[in-house]
């Protein structure tokens, strides 16, 4: 199939769709974007359902020519991304005709970038799913687990009568990645087992994301080091967890991580704040509010009807 | 007592039991099964832990009020069945060349020797009491009391596929390359994960497992890569 043709891969970059739901109970990661917001914006962008299959781009660097017409999309990490030299506005659609090379940067603020296409990009799917898990080895463009490759092509049907014109998000759906987030957490987990300082330590302090951080889990570091409980036997936990080990430094888990753990977990990072943290470079400071479960759930319903049922009319030229 | 509570934005957590039983396994089985029926495509994954069952539900079908209010009577319905009819379990032998790195830590932190570390992992039937961490990484209990051990109090960045390992009362097998908080007894070559068979994991909850020691030649002979 033609497509994009990958002239630089990048640092990392991975196909993902919405994720491989369904086989948690084998111990498969759900993985997919871990900025699913931006990620949704692209397929928004382009008019495309939700979770049609996009390139994550860690950091940027990626140069990719068109063999066919079509529109694509650009959110996240700003990359300053140029077609044939000519620049292309963030967080909006462009079109790209056969020859043509998109050249992206590398980002000036947030850690990922996403890349969609008219109609989603085609991979044969493992497990029902394309999303990239490279230490489970398992989607991408090969079903192995691999990340892009120079040479590599991604497969996409030509789109080029699909719009008449560029469209962006307005400016008020793009997120400033310097500034330093608060956190929303839904207490639950083992949290009731923590002492109440222990509590309200986590809450007051400030946190820095530390160098070890990955599509598994980003851990934290800071002055304050927490004494989690003891938990004896592993149970299921799932992205936005924030795990506390023995050793007092919080672990949020991301999307590619492991359906099971054993760590205490303090409380669940609000999924959509998730998004946030994944666009913080190492250093970068991040706290913690709580929020009720509620006022999470009605939120995180809001953010999927919004992306679900493609209201336009939040866009701007 | 059993508790249900709500983890997190989009998902809720059945503790059936304080502690595992033998038969916890197989019940929680037969729980997520009915919670399955009930509930359809508004499951998005279920997650049977050793004494927890994890159910992921589709936000947009059901708010956290309506998703108890339908998983209670069933959990109820559950918890008053007669034991349930389990489907047969299976029984595998799994080689393991024990060359761990921390071999030595383990007898030395358990006062044991080597060999005797060794004896009591494989001295035994292990009952499969979850899948999970990693895809087909099964957690099996419950190991001799001598050679019980915390986690690593700071996970490993990474161990080799194939590394047998143990914490508190469990024992596993890294499938893949992975960070790590178990300490490592050994290696095995037995395959746990294919995602193009059927199905793609050859343990399920329920069976048993025996380790069986083997040398580095037999391990390599199996294809053992490390």
């Amino acid at each position: 199939m033609r497509g994009l043709k990958v002239i630089k891969p990048g640092p990392l970059s991975l196909l993902q769709d919405a994720g491989r739901y369904g086989w948690r109970h084998l111990g498969v990661s759900t993985s997919g974007p871990m900025d699913r917001q931006a990620a949704a914006w692209a397929n928004h962008l382009l008019e495309n359902p939700y979770g049609s299959a996009v390139v994550e781009i860690a950091l940027g660097g990626v140069e990719l020519e068109a063999q066919v017409d079509t529109w694509l999309a650009l959110t996240g990490a700003p990359l300053g991304a140029t077609v044939d030299g000519q620049a292309v506005p963030a967080w909006s659609r462009f079109c790209m005709k056969t020859g043509q090379r998109l050249q992206l940067g590398f980002a000036q603020a947030g850690q990922r970038a996403y890349l969609g296409v008219v109609g989603g990009f085609v991979a044969k799917t493992i497990l029902g799913s394309v999303a990239t898990h490279r230490r489970e080895g398992l989607g991408g463009l090969g079903g192995d687990g691999q990340a892009l490759r120079v040479d590599d092509v991604l497969g996409c049907s030509p789109g080029l009568n699909a719009f008449d014109k560029a469209l962006g998000a307005a400016s008020r759906f793009i997120p400033d990645y310097r500034e330093s987030p608060t956190l929303r957490l839904v207490m639950g987990g083992d949290g009731e087992a923590f002492a109440k300082e222990q509590r309200e330590r986590f809450f007051s302090s400030p946190w820095q994301v530390s160098p070890q951080a990955d599509r598994m889990g980003i851990r934290l570091q800071g002055d304050a080091s927490l004494e989690p409980p003891v938990r004896q036997w592993s149970l299921g936990v799932l992205a936005g967890a924030v795990q506390v080990p023995p050793e007092g430094q919080p672990i949020v888990l991301m999307a590619d991580c492991q359906t099971m753990g054993g760590y205490p977990v303090l409380g669940f990072v609000h999924p959509v704040d998730l998004c946030r943290l994944a666009q913080c470079p190492a250093y970068h400071e991040v706290r913690f509010a709580p929020i009720e479960l509620e006022e999470a759930q009605s939120d995180l319903k809001r953010f999927y009807r919004f992306f679900k049922n493609h209201e336009m009319n939040l866009c701007a030229d | 007592m059993i508790r249900i509570e709500p983890y997190g934005a989009e998902a809720l957590l059945l503790t059936l039991a304080q502690t595992p039983s033998p038969d916890l396994p197989g019940r929680i089985a037969r729980l997520a099964d009915l919670v399955q029926q009930a509930l359809g495509d508004a499951v998005i994954d279920l997650v049977p832990g050793w004494n927890t069952l994890l159910i992921h539900y589709d936000l947009l079908r059901y708010d956290l009020a309506d998703i108890q209010a339908r998983v209670t009577p069933i959990v109820e319905v559950w918890r008053q069945e007669p034991e349930a009819v389990q489907s047969p379990s299976r029984r595998h032998e799994v080689p393991v060349w024990y060359c761990g790195s921390d071999l030595e830590s383990v007898a030395a932190a358990c006062s044991l020797t080597v060999d005797a570390v060794i004896a009591l992992h494989c001295g035994r039937d292990y009952l499969v009491g979850a899948i999970g961490f990693a895809p087909g990484f099964a957690y099996m209990g419950e190991l001799d009391e001598q050679i019980v051990l915390p986690r690593l109090a700071s996970p490993r960045p990474r161990v080799e596929a194939g590394s047998v390992a143990i914490a508190e009362r469990m024992t596993a097998i890294y499938p893949q390359a992975s960070p790590a908080g178990w300490h490592i007894l050994g290696l095995s070559a037995w395959p746990l994960f294919d995602p193009q068979a059927e199905p793609p994991c050859p343990l399920a909850v329920g069976d048993r497992v025996r380790f069986v020691a083997v040398d580095e030649a037999t391990y390599r002979a199996a294809g053992g890569q490390v």
